[in-house]
């Protein structure tokens, strides 16, 4: 009651907001400074004492990025990477989530328990083995070698958020379906997925900037200056006794629009798509 | 239009569970069969056996002439309607309706022109572009209807359609659901536990006990010649006050507790049976609505002297529950929560005029008729006639 008879501005200065505030600030303080840094001319990057704004700003990073370090072909590589993986884990998770969620079938929970510990396998325990293997089958330096693996990788997170997700639609929704005269196909398609989008949003959102941020995979199987993506690229700027950070910092920020606009547009179903399991499932 | 007939089915799931024993019943064209027992009696098994939802472990069902074990639901001509109404979130409300249409690739001028059909019945017409979230319970529950009669399927079944939805719309979709069947003229089966939803929707109405049924019939003969004490005391709102009771003096004087009624011939006419049962307990039910308060002119050996626990105002009536020192027959699965609570403050109830005036603690003297007794037998149940 006493926070209702707070009047004007005082109302909004509590504890509670004060708090709020100065995480925010924490957390975004070092986006600011990666935001900042990638405007400032080479050489006021590292200047002392620091800029807090950008003065003269200046595209230079951006220049050398795209024109020195052809960041260009890092960046299409990594989509390319990205989108097919995500598609395809989507594609198959969403299948294996319903399958394992809804359908009727023996060793369901062992499976489930299996896919959980493959989720959080650690990489490199297997990038050797991988490294060989596929050296073996001559994949190295190609898309494949590095989507079939990210697959592998990102499948069992997104078959538990989706799964979750169809755990919490009705069973009635299938049963009215199939006596109205759909396929299971059809069920799934017209009735279940649409119904599942904010949970296959999430895993996507998942999927996607797990791929988008790989490093260890792409730097093993994938070396070569025409297929490397986004993060091995950047790491590797420069020279051994030169790190150009204006342009690390720049490449930088262009690697994080596209997460940015992901997770911006679906906000709202991630969000869903995260609570939902917990609440329902 | 069809019959629908249910011969000797079981139902036995995987673990063992046997669900529904022996289940034999006939749905006539354009009736209305309520299907009614409490949670756990297999009321829904037996309708999602029928829908084809369930396998039938063993036993014959006939839709029409056709033997349909083992045709796929869609092919059976049915239409359900589930209890939490299973609206499709994503689609309109038209879309809804028209769902088993448009699988059955039916041109979509006459798709419009069929859920427009079915909406003016039900009255949604100006909701037809609205999604399910933005409708209310009530709105809801009626789509879910559209999307069943949309299909002019020849069976409709209906799995506790209301009990979503609160008390008083409860009530008017009752007799809704009701008229809408009646005119559409399609067999319908409707599970539910709620005996009030039963008794006032049903042309007949099964009741089910552990998947077994114990009896089918119209309204009244179940209000009336309940066949053993659990249908006596499910059927009838508050429930049936059941005492341990015994014949004295062959069969002429009826002892309950401390207190002895005396029989006419006219029970006895109406029970013959009751004469095997001389000199022997017997269980005694009396229905709330069979007790009168009267003065204490009345002899002892028509009324029942009771201790007054508790009045309910009802407005058209008062629910007096009271203390007896007969020893009462429990049966702890037949009365849902709602009817627990109600017969809670005392060991019997009464449904009495309101012009009377009593209050807790009084003594009252109840009038008992005698005519309308039931007798049940105290080890089996089973009712006497």
């Amino acid at each position: 009651m006493r926070y209702q008879r707070r009047v004007g501005w005082r109302k909004w200065v509590n504890g509670l907001n004060v708090a709020v505030v100065v995480i925010v600030l924490f957390v975004l303080l070092p986006i600011y400074w990666l935001i900042a840094s990638s405007f400032k001319t080479p050489v006021n990057v590292g200047a002392q004492p620091p800029q807090y704004f950008p003065n003269p700003i200046s595209f230079a990073n951006y220049h050398s990025a795209f024109v020195h370090y052809g960041f260009g072909r890092y960046f299409l590589n990594s989509v390319i990477v990205t989108v097919v993986s995500t598609m395809l884990v989507l594609a198959i998770g969403s299948l294996a989530g319903y399958a394992l969620g809804r359908l009727p079938m023996r060793g369901k929970s062992p499976l489930l328990v299996t896919l959980l510990i493959i989720s959080v396998f650690p990489e490199i325990a297997v990038v050797s083995p991988l490294y060989l293997l596929m050296h073996q089958i001559g994949w190295l330096g190609s898309y494949q070698a590095l989507i079939v693996p990210y697959i592998a990788f990102n499948l069992p997170f997104a078959i538990w958020i989706m799964r979750n997700y169809f755990l919490g639609i009705p069973k009635e929704m299938e049963e009215t379906s199939r006596i109205d005269g759909a396929s299971p196909v059809r069920t799934f398609w017209s009735v279940i997925l649409p119904q599942a989008l904010p949970g296959i949003f999430t895993a996507g959102v998942f999927t996607f900037t797990a791929c988008w941020t790989e490093f260890l995979m792409a730097l093993t199987l994938d070396n070569s200056n025409s297929y490397r993506t986004i993060p091995v690229g950047i790491a590797l700027f420069g020279s051994p006794n030169v790190v150009p950070y204006g342009t690390i910092f720049a490449a930088s920020v262009v690697a994080v629009v596209p997460i940015g606009v992901l997770v911006f547009v679906f906000r709202r179903f991630v969000v869903s798509g995260l609570t939902s399991g917990a609440v329902k499932g | 239009m069809a019959t629908v007939g249910l011969n000797g089915i079981n139902k036995v799931y995987p673990n063992g569970y046997h669900a529904v024993h022996d289940l034999t019943l006939n749905i006539q064209e354009g009736e209305f069969m309520v299907l009614v027992g409490p949670s756990g009696c297999g009321k829904t098994t037996v309708l999602r056996m029928v829908a084809g939802l369930e396998d039938i472990s063993d036993g014959e069902l006939r839709i029409g002439e056709r033997v349909v074990n083992d045709v796929e639901p869609k092919d059976r001509d049915i239409a359900m309607v589930f209890q939490n109404y299973a609206l499709y979130p994503h689609m309109t409300v038209a879309e809804n309706i028209g769902f088993a249409l448009k699988l059955r690739k039916m041109p979509k001028a006459e798709i419009r022109k069929k859920v427009e059909e079915a909406a003016e019945i039900l009255g949604l017409t100006e909701w037809l572009d609205r999604k399910p979230k933005q409708l209310s319970g009530g709105q809801r529950q009626r789509v879910a209807m559209g999307r069943a009669i949309v299909r002019e399927p020849s069976v409709f079944l209906m799995d506790e359609p209301l009990s979503n939805l609160d008390a008083k719309l409860r009530v008017k979709m009752r007799a809704e659901v009701r008229r809408i069947q009646q005119r559409l003229g399609v067999a319908t089966i409707y599970v539910t536990h709620d005996q009030i939803e039963a008794m006032t929707m049903g042309d007949r109405v099964a009741v089910l006990k552990d998947g077994r049924l114990q009896q089918c019939d119209t309204p009244q003969n179940l209000y009336d010649f309940p066949v053993n004490q659990f249908v006596g005391a499910f059927i009838g709102s508050p429930a049936m006050n059941l005492y341990k009771g015994q014949l004295m003096e062959g069969g002429r004087n009826l002892k309950i507790g401390s207190q002895t009624l005396e029989l006419s011939d006219n029970v006895h006419i109406a029970h013959p049976s009751l004469a095997s049962y001389a000199n022997k307990e017997v269980t005694v039910g009396i229905r709330p609505e069979g007790l009168k308060a009267v003065s204490s002119d009345v002899p002892r050996s028509r009324a029942l002297d009771v201790q007054v626990s508790l009045v309910e105002a009802l407005g058209s009536e008062l629910m007096v529950h009271f203390g007896l020192d007969a020893t009462v027959v429990r049966l702890e699965d037949v009365q849902d929560d709602e009817e627990e609570i109600l017969t809670q403050g005392g060991e019997g109830v009464a449904r009495i005029e309101p012009s009377v005036s009593v209050k807790t603690g009084d003594r009252l003297r109840l009038e008992v008729d005698l005519e309308h007794l039931h007798f049940f037998d105290p080890t089996t149940g089973v009712g006497i006639y």
